[in-house]
């Protein structure tokens, strides 16, 4: 009997304990093929953040590095400038990259740091039970903004993409979204895109991935990607921001 | 090789090149920017690398991410800096993560001031991070002392996989005297086999980690961190002693202080004092067995510091209550003179010989 699919090697069998519904999976496995096909498995180094994601380490089929809240991007730096020839990336949430963790992911960003970064958004700090994210949208309703995020005081949405768009050495930075089976495959399709230009050498890499957490956000899992779909991406626009032919 | 007079910082970035440290992060800071500036003009000369990281907290992940992959990796740092790090020393302790990290003390709290001072004692010995664990923390007292400290810090941290602290002074990074780096590395330390290299499909997957979610794994780990403390407590104490069954006074200082202490005990001595002296070299473990030898009929151990007091308290854990104590301190990068040294001897000596 042929074999028409196999689960990638580069996911351990190890159960992932993500709630029911949640994209982290279908991120993990998005990533795990992406070096699989690349090639790159072997030779791969990953860094896992605190967040949701903390046993990334566990469920990714690679030599891994659990890294401190935010820390991770400066982890990652110290690999990559000791093994420059290994595939380093990191798998980050948004409270971890873009509350605790700006000043080291635009320093990578900045120093063009050779590696690759997977930036999970789901406009909530998951882990800890549904807190504000810098990432959640005006209005939203969270255990530390009760009545919604208030603009006036809590400021609007941070847009990592957009940001980091305007550093020189982030070679590639596209933002993708796992909310329909067309947006997965062109999310797909940006992370091997965004692990060449590792490869290749040119500089720093972010691909940030629109991501649901139905428990946190009080939905069921289809609820969960349609407000997604009419909530994030319209504020949230999907595309590249960078690619390499732009760095001069 | 003959001397060459070098300045303390520079002697430590060569000494930690000779100790085949190749990967250095940092970030500027008084009265240690020497260190940084040393490296990243170095480093490239033997293909090692240097990143002037964008703030300490970064510095010390980078040295996590470096270690973790197998390199011999140094961070220097002054006081606020080193506070900066706690958090990735803490993981590196926990994740067991060999590294070399240096701390040029300034006067605190605070911003404080960029004078020599002592107040880090605390911080480096009790482990100034989150958790139950203990750094190697080695106190050179001159310039050939940091070299030979630094060398034997990257096979001590690499021995017990876990950060060494060189505890030093503004005025021993400042400082010129001759040095050399002759110091004997070791060569029989086991291959880093946990570091993450990528697997290369022939092995399982490394992991470097501090995260264990069940608490009786938790404990587990700790019961074996504790066991390496005890290791050390029983293999790496270092001091230096001089006269301590005969003295009326035993005086106990480190680093620096040392030194000065050494010069007021000289001017004692002409005036027929018999003075002691433990200078403890390793802070942690604190070398506790002179203090149990000192003469009985001794007066007292004087305790001299940059700082309101703080080694005390291990030299008062270690008489256990039965010889009394005195202290005399200066801090805010304020240096104490010997004659105020002296007179502090004479003052508990009640001025007889």
């Amino acid at each position: 009997m042929a074999i028409v699919f196999e689960k990638t090697r580069g996911l351990t069998d190890k159960e992932t304990h993500y709630c029911p519904g949640c994209t982290h999976g279908i991120i993990h496995r998005l990533v795990a093929e992406a070096m699989e096909e690349l090639g790159v498995l072997d030779d791969a180094i990953g860094v896992a953040p605190v967040g949701c994601s903390v046993l990334a380490y566990e469920y990714f089929n690679c030599d891994m590095q659990e890294a401190a809240h935010g820390r991770a991007p400066a982890v990652a730096t110290g690999i990559k400038r000791v093994h420059p020839n290994n595939f380093v990336f990191t798998y980050q949430g948004d409270g971890d990259l873009a509350s605790i963790g700006t000043a080291e992911i635009v320093h990578a960003a900045h120093r063009g740091e050779k590696f690759s970064t997977i930036f999970v958004n789901n406009a909530i700090y998951g882990m800890t039970g549904g807190q504000m994210a810098p990432t959640t949208l005006v209005g939203q309703k969270t255990t530390t903004s009760p009545l919604g995020r208030d603009e006036g005081t809590q400021g609007r949405p941070i847009k990592i993409s957009e940001m980091l768009a305007t550093i020189h050495g982030a070679a590639f930075v596209e933002r993708v979204s796992v909310d329909t089976p067309a947006n997965i495959r062109k999310a797909k399709k940006a992370i091997k895109e965004c692990f060449k230009v590792q490869l290749e050498g040119t500089g720093f890499g972010i691909v940030e991935v629109l991501s649901t957490c139905p428990t946190n956000w009080g939905f069921t899992p289809v609820e969960a990607t349609k407000w997604l779909a009419d909530n994030m991406i319209p504020y949230y626009p999907l595309g590249n921001f960078r690619k390499p032919e732009e760095v001069e | 090789m003959a001397k060459v007079l070098m300045k303390g910082n520079e002697v430590v970035g060569a000494a930690a090149i000779a100790a085949g440290c190749r990967y250095f992060f940092g970030y500027p800071i008084t009265p240690q920017s020497e260190v940084p500036e040393y490296m990243s003009r170095e480093l490239p000369k033997v293909g090692g690398v240097f990143v002037q990281a964008e703030s300490e907290v970064a510095a010390i992940n980078m040295v996590y991410g470096a270690s973790g992959s197998g390199a011999r990796v140094m961070t220097s740092s002054s006081s606020p800096g080193i506070a900066l790090k706690q958090e990735g020393i803490s993981y590196c302790a926990g994740a067991e993560l060999p590294c070399v990290i240096v701390d040029m003390m300034r006067g605190g709290p605070g911003l404080g001031d960029i004078q020599a001072a002592q107040g880090d004692y605390f911080m480096s010995t009790r482990g100034g991070g989150n958790g139950d664990y203990r750094l190697l923390v080695l106190a050179p007292s001159d310039v050939q002392e940091l070299a030979d400290l630094v060398m034997e810090g990257f096979d001590l941290a690499d021995e017990y996989r876990t950060p060494v602290v060189i505890l030093g002074d503004g005025m021993i990074g400042q400082m010129m005297e001759p040095v050399e780096f002759t110091h004997p590395m070791r060569t029989d330390l086991p291959v880093k086999e946990w570091a993450t290299t990528g697997s290369k499909g022939k092995r399982q997957n490394n992991v470097i980690n501090s995260l264990y979610l069940q608490p009786e794994e938790l404990e587990e780990h700790n019961v074996k961190l504790q066991a390496k403390f005890a290791r050390m407590r029983e293999n790496e104490k270092k001091v230096e002693t001089y006269n301590i069954e005969d003295a009326d006074l035993v005086i106990s200082a480190y680093g620096t202080t040392a030194r000065i202490v050494k010069t007021a005990i000289t001017k004692l001595e002409k005036e027929g004092y018999k003075i002691g002296l433990i200078r403890p070299i390793s802070l942690y473990p604190f070398p506790n067995e002179p203090y149990e030898k000192i003469n009985p009929e001794c007066k007292g151990v004087l305790t001299v510091e940059m700082s309101a007091g703080q080694m005390i308290d291990d030299v008062k854990i270690s008489l256990n209550g039965s010889l009394p104590t005195y202290f005399y301190g200066r801090t805010g990068g304020m240096v104490p003179e010997p004659d105020e040294i002296v007179n502090k001897v004479k003052e508990i000596l009640g001025g007889g010989k």
